[in-house]
């Protein structure tokens, strides 16, 4: 079952085309994840997604009664605001204090509830942002850059989690990365944004495709290699037309 | 020690208290203070206007401001920062109120009592006018609190979530245009963002929750006010400076107290 499909879809900031005619959807307990450059646009895709910006052109498709959990790629909490944990999951909506603690306790958090949201550490943060998102029983939850601060055991901890709840919770998980490796690994199908679609298949697929070498470069991380099958596919996707070369 | 005609005073302040702390926090949290100011000083233009057309001071002076906050909410981020407008426009509508004021010929205007407050002026007019001000400001911010509280947060959670940020961001705007018409008369054009401030402020380091935060801060700023009220009345004072200097050193208190707890 299709819970999510962009159709043609063209977004312009101010003048500057972010995204061109991108076309992708998500079926249900799927993990699709959007690797690209920075300044490709992956972001600008999922706040359309989640409807923070305007499509110029095209169409976002939602199944009816879509639940969306939504992880930020970042929150700054000001010091001049209050908020507890607890305090904190019950944002915008009320839940009881019990399903607050239970979905804590599923990302990993006990007796956290009555501290202040600025007291965490970063990996502890945004397990809060994780399970308030999925809080409601999400159908599709979305992570943008989540692991963003969290050093690389943090972040593949991170990850081993997200797989974790899909399989208790049912719900697809649509991911922003450029943790190319430990991302890919943990995805159904990867899609490789450069403004517009540049490619997009499993992340074996994906990884071995020659637009996606030009975006990333091969052997460039030992753990990459992973995914170098050497097949020799013949692709017949647009070619991206402004290479960035990340030799991360 | 009060005479009976010091009660509408008191419960006029009292009033304006209660409807600028609760929005104050929004204020602090949102790091709006400027906009505060600047909704204050496009007041005088309103001010100006209703002398002119001999209306009440109140209505052209919301309507000065909410014109200016619609104006505001739809400029922002089409290639000014929201600071520059609001700068160009509370400028401009100050400049441009002081010399209407200056033309206005036979009657003595005191802007003095606009500026700083007069708080002996009181009427029962007034007196009811701030306390529907206040009544509307509360009900609006207690409706939206949520909505406001997560678009506070992070934008794009707010979104996330079915909440329109910018809708969130008009309602605090008017909210900020009836709490300067209705402050007016009690704590001056130069004086209210510091009544949405300091309450604010002073509340923080006692609070847990934003609901805390926001309920301290009404409870000081009531008690500010009244204590503000009562000393300009005992020492002959201007009301809104003596508001806004008991207002200070409670916040002053409540810092040394944070302060010596923390190193305590």
């Amino acid at each position: 079952m299709t819970l999510l499909s962009v159709k043609n879809l063209t977004v312009k900031l101010g003048g500057h085309t972010a995204l061109t005619n991108i076309d992708m959807s998500i079926s249900k307990g799927e993990i699709v994840t959007i690797v690209g450059p920075n300044g490709s646009g992956k972001s600008t895709l999922l706040c359309a997604i989640v409807g923070a910006v305007k499509p110029t052109k095209g169409i976002i498709q939602k199944a009816a009664d879509l639940r969306i959990g939504y992880v930020p790629q970042k929150l700054h909490i000001d010091a001049t605001l209050p908020m507890t944990v607890a305090r904190f999951m019950r944002l915008p909506d009320q839940h009881d204090i019990a399903t607050v603690n239970e979905t804590l306790g599923l990302v990993g958090l006990h007796d956290i509830e009555d501290q202040q949201m600025t007291t965490l550490s970063g990996g502890q943060f945004q397990r809060v942002l994780l399970a308030r998102a999925i809080l409601h029983k999400p159908d599709l939850l979305i992570l943008d850059e989540a692991t963003q601060g969290l050093d690389q055991l943090g972040s593949a901890t991170f990850y081993r989690l997200i797989e974790t709840l899909r399989s208790k919770l049912g719900c697809a998980i649509l991911m922003v990365s450029h943790e190319l490796h430990v991302v890919m690994s943990a995805s159904d199908r990867v899609i490789c944004l450069n403004g517009h679609v540049c490619c997009h298949g499993t992340p074996d697929i994906v990884a071995s495709t020659p637009e996606y070498r030009a975006l990333f470069g091969t052997g460039t991380q030992g753990a990459l290699a992973l995914y170098r099958h050497e097949h020799n596919h013949s692709h017949d996707h647009d070619t991206c037309d402004h290479i960035h070369h990340e030799k991360a | 020690m009060f005479e009976i005609l010091w009660i509408p005073a008191l419960l006029a302040g009292i009033g304006v208290a209660i409807a600028t702390a609760p929005l104050g926090c929004f204020v602090v949290w949102r790091r709006m203070a400027y906009f505060g100011d600047a909704t204050a000083h496009v007041a005088i233009l309103g001010i100006a206007i209703s002398l002119v057309l001999s209306t009440n001071i109140f209505i052209g002076v919301l309507a000065v401001t909410l014109i200016m906050g619609f104006i505001i909410s739809s400029l922002t981020g089409r290639g000014y920062a929201m600071d520059t407008l609001l700068g160009v426009m509370a400028h401009s509508a100050l400049a441009v109120g002081l010399v209407v004021v200056s033309f206005i010929k036979g009657v003595d205007i005191d802007l003095h009592d606009y500026l700083f407050g007069d708080i002996s002026a009181v009427t029962t007019t007034d007196l009811i006018t701030v306390w529907l001000g206040a009544l509307v400001v509360l009900a609006l911010v207690r409706w939206r609190w949520s909505a406001l509280l997560t678009a506070t947060l992070n934008e794009d959670l707010a979104y996330a979530s079915g909440i329109n940020p910018k809708r969130e961001q008009l309602i605090l705007t008017l909210a900020l245009a009836v709490v300067v018409a209705v402050a007016i008369k009690i704590t001056g054009i130069l004086l209210i963002t510091a009544m949405l401030i300091i309450p604010a402020a002073t509340a923080r380091p006692f609070s847990r929750t934003p609901e805390a935060m926001a309920l301290i801060a009404t409870l000081i700023g009531g008690f500010v006010a009244f204590t503000g009220i009562a000393a300009s009345r005992n020492w002959d004072t201007p009301t809104g400076p003596t508001i806004v200097c008991v207002a200070a050193l409670l916040f002053i208190i409540s810092n040394v107290v944070r302060l010596t707890r923390q190193t305590g």
